[in-house]
Parts: structure tokens; sequence; C-alpha cells
């Protein structure tokens, strides 16, 4: 008997399956991240941002289940907000990353995402977290994401210390596309945001102004 | 929490290993880490060499369980030898990959082995030939194989340009175990090289404690 189960993107989990990168330079953060979404084999969203505002200075980055990674995100938000009111100043980027590790630690079996917090504030500068599976550690840089595997020798072999805002933006696009090119789960456009002392900035780059490899 | 699609959990068995070849100038350079582990607990082996020779100018390196390529390799170097006293000169580069991918496809559905050959010969100089687990041949300027190699993708597409010097091509080579050794729990142990030419063939092996460093190191 053949059963009528529809297409599969209705009953598959949507994943942001991806590749999200944050990296700290002097006196700001630079992240980045690809855009696609999907559900099983499809593609349902080839032009998410995944890079999602926490504060006007402090940024992250979503990986894992869509819906988990975004409530998070939405619910860290308000507390930031209400944290800030209260201490009517800034918040510090460690906070935001605390409050996203008392979440994803507190229902560890639940929720299957991972989040990088990377943002600038006054006291300590650029800074980016990793909070995967409930732990939070600062790092100079940070990757996650299904793509991110590929990338690990790359930015492993061309990470250096005190690299300019340029070039931080220069790092993240050529990681980006290169686990864009081999990650069946990433893809699309690439989004990267620049936070420092005086800007926040957003950009996109679009599919074909992506780096190229010798093989393309 | 999320899947990192890794060989070693994609393909079940694995050698838990890095291999490579690409060619340069004038030459190929092929070579592999040399870890065995157990179940990826116990390391029963520190300095396996993986690059296997199957001919005078040819090489080849396994990927997947440890017994079938064993096994395949044996079968492969008899074929290429009486192979090469019927035709009178030394084998192809194509065709020691034939012959493994021969073994491979007819047994696919027993074997679990995939192969990098690489070597050089008078028709078509140096030449890198890939054979995947289901037994499909296809030719490349650079591979890379084993469960340590899904890291080091990025960093291959990016550095690996054609017509390198052979220096620059040996830096490319251990610069890709050396990182793919750092992030893989079942890579690891010394770099073992292989230099092919037109004049011959050069061991380098590369002592963990020589191995580059990187920012994290």
């Amino acid at each position: 008997m053949l059963e009528e189960t529809g297409p599969e993107w209705l009953s598959e989990e949507v994943k942001t399956g991806t590749t999200i990168i944050a990296i700290e330079f002097n006196g700001g953060v630079v992240l980045g991240s690809d855009s696609r979404v999907s559900a099983g084999d499809s593609v349902v969203n080839r032009v998410m941002n995944k890079l999602s505002p926490l504060h006007d200075k402090i940024y992250c980055a979503l990986s894992g289940s869509a819906a988990d990674a975004q409530t998070i995100a939405e619910m860290v938000n308000y507390q930031l907000d209400v944290h800030s009111i209260e201490i009517d100043k800034d918040p510090r980027v460690r906070s935001a990353a605390t409050l996203v590790r008392n979440i994803s630690y507190k229902y560890k079996e639940e929720l299957s995402a991972h989040l990088i917090v990377a943002g600038w504030d006054r006291r300590d500068g650029g800074q980016v977290f990793a909070t995967l599976n409930g732990l939070l550690t600062r790092q100079p840089f940070a990757v996650g994401g299904s793509g991110s595997s590929y990338v690990y020798g790359y930015v492993d072999a061309e990470y250096r210390r005190n690299m300019n805002k340029e070039e931080c933006q220069q790092f993240v696009l050529n990681t980006l596309s290169l686990a864009m090119n081999r990650d069946g789960s990433s893809g699309g456009v690439a989004y990267i945001v620049s936070i420092d002392e005086h800007s926040t900035e957003e950009k996109v780059i679009l599919g074909n102004d992506l780096p190229t490899f010798f093989d393309q | 929490m999320e899947k990192r699609c890794m060989d070693s959990q994609v393909k079940g068995v694995s050698t838990g290993t890095t291999i490579l070849a690409a060619t340069f100038d004038g030459g190929v350079v092929i070579g592999s880490d040399s870890r065995a582990s157990i179940g990826g607990e116990y390391v029963s082996s520190k300095t396996i060499n993986k690059v296997v020779q199957v001919h005078d100018q040819i090489f080849c390196c396994m990927a997947g369980s440890l017994a079938d390529a064993q096994a395949v390799t044996k079968a492969a170097k008899f074929h290429l030898s009486l192979h090469s006293v019927q035709m009178e000169i030394p084998p192809l580069v194509i065709a020691a990959a034939s012959v493994l991918k021969e073994l491979c496809y007819k047994n696919k559905d027993e074997l679990q082995a995939g192969f990098i050959t690489a070597g050089w010969d008078k028709k078509k100089g140096p030449q890198v030939y890939v054979v995947s687990l289901g037994g499909m041949l296809i030719r490349q300027p650079v591979t890379i194989g084993g469960s340590g190699s899904t890291y080091i993708y990025g960093y291959v597409d990016a550095k690996y340009k054609p017509n390198m010097s052979r220096e620059e091509c040996l830096q490319f080579a251990t610069n890709a175990l050396a990182l793919a050794m750092g992030r893989d729990n079942v890579s690891g142990g010394v770099a073992h090289l292989v230099v092919i030419t037109e004049t011959g063939v050069e061991h380098v092996v590369v002592p963990g404690d020589k191995l580059p460093k990187f920012h994290n190191e």
C-alpha cells in the first residue's frame, strides 16, 4: 500500500546546515554567513540572513535547527534589551554570550542549535564567543555549522593575529566561499557584518562576486 | 546536535587517515599520515606507511578498510607486473589506476576501499587518479582522501596552484597533511611523502616535531 506522504520539505526538519564564522580584529569584529536553509534535500530559502542582531553592536550567527536558533536569538534580544535598561548603558558582549549560553545549556537536550556571539563593547573591544553545547569560550575566531569542517585546515593555516578590518573581511569571504563550494548544505550569497566603535556595517556579496579558486 | 558529515561516519569503516596527491611541474607528490588506530581510541601503530609502491614509478595510497585495500593492492601489483612484461614497456599510470578500478567496481558489494594512484609515465607525464568507493575512475590535478581530508578541502582548494615547483608542491603537501593531522584525531604521527619525477622516486619523511606549526600551536 503506497502512502501519499507529500513533498519532502513539508515533513523534514528545517535546518540552517550552514557555514558561519566570526573573527576579532583590533577594534572590532567581522561576522560572516552563507544564506542556504535546507529541509532534507530541498533548499527552502536561498537568501536567509543568518546574522541576527542581539543589540546595536552585538550580533550572533545562527546554525543548526533554524527554529531553535531563531528562537534563542529572539529571546536573548529581549533579555538583553531589559538588561541594558536596567544597567543604563550598552551591554557587554560577554553578557550577551552568557545569556545565549544559559539557554543552550539549560535546554541542551531539546535544542540543537549553535550560536556564535560577536560584537564590540567599550570595556574589552572586539570579542568573539563560541557557545556550542552550552559552553562559553572566548576565541580569536570561531567557525561553525556543517560547512566549517571543510575549512578548519584553511583557517588554521591562514589566521594571523593583528589583522586589520579589511584583511579580516577578505579572510571571512574566502573562508565562506571555500566552504560553500564543498558543503552541500551551504550556499547562496554571503552576508558580512563588520562591527567597530564607530559603526555596524552589513554587506551582501552575491554569488558571482565571491572569490574563486583554481578549479573554477 | 547538528550532524557533521565526516568520512568516518558516512562510510562506516575508515582507516582513519589522511592521504593526498598533487601534480607539479614535472612530477607528482603523493603522501599520507602514519597513524593506525582501533576504534579511534587506541593507536595501534604510530609509524605505518600507507603509501604503497605498485611499480617503479607508480605509487598508491589507500583509504577505507585496511584489509580490503591491502588485498586489492596485492592483486593489482601482480596484474601490473604481468602486464608490463607482456607489453615490454613500463605500465602507464592509467593502467595501474584501471586495474584498481576494475577490482573495486567488479567487487563493489564486498569491498570498502578507495585509492589514490599517482605516478609518472612517458606518455602523459605526471598524473594523479582517484578510484572512489564504487569504482569510479577520474583524473584530477590534486586529490585528497581519508577521514582527515574533510578538514583540508578548503585549504587545498585555496592553496593548490597548477604547475608549482617541486619545493612549493612539497611544502603544500606537508602543510596540508599537518593541518589535517592537527584536527583529525585518527590521523597523526609522521608525514610520509613520495616525489615521483621522470628521473626517479624520492621518499621524504617529516617527523612530528618538524611538521609546520600554525597559529594555535
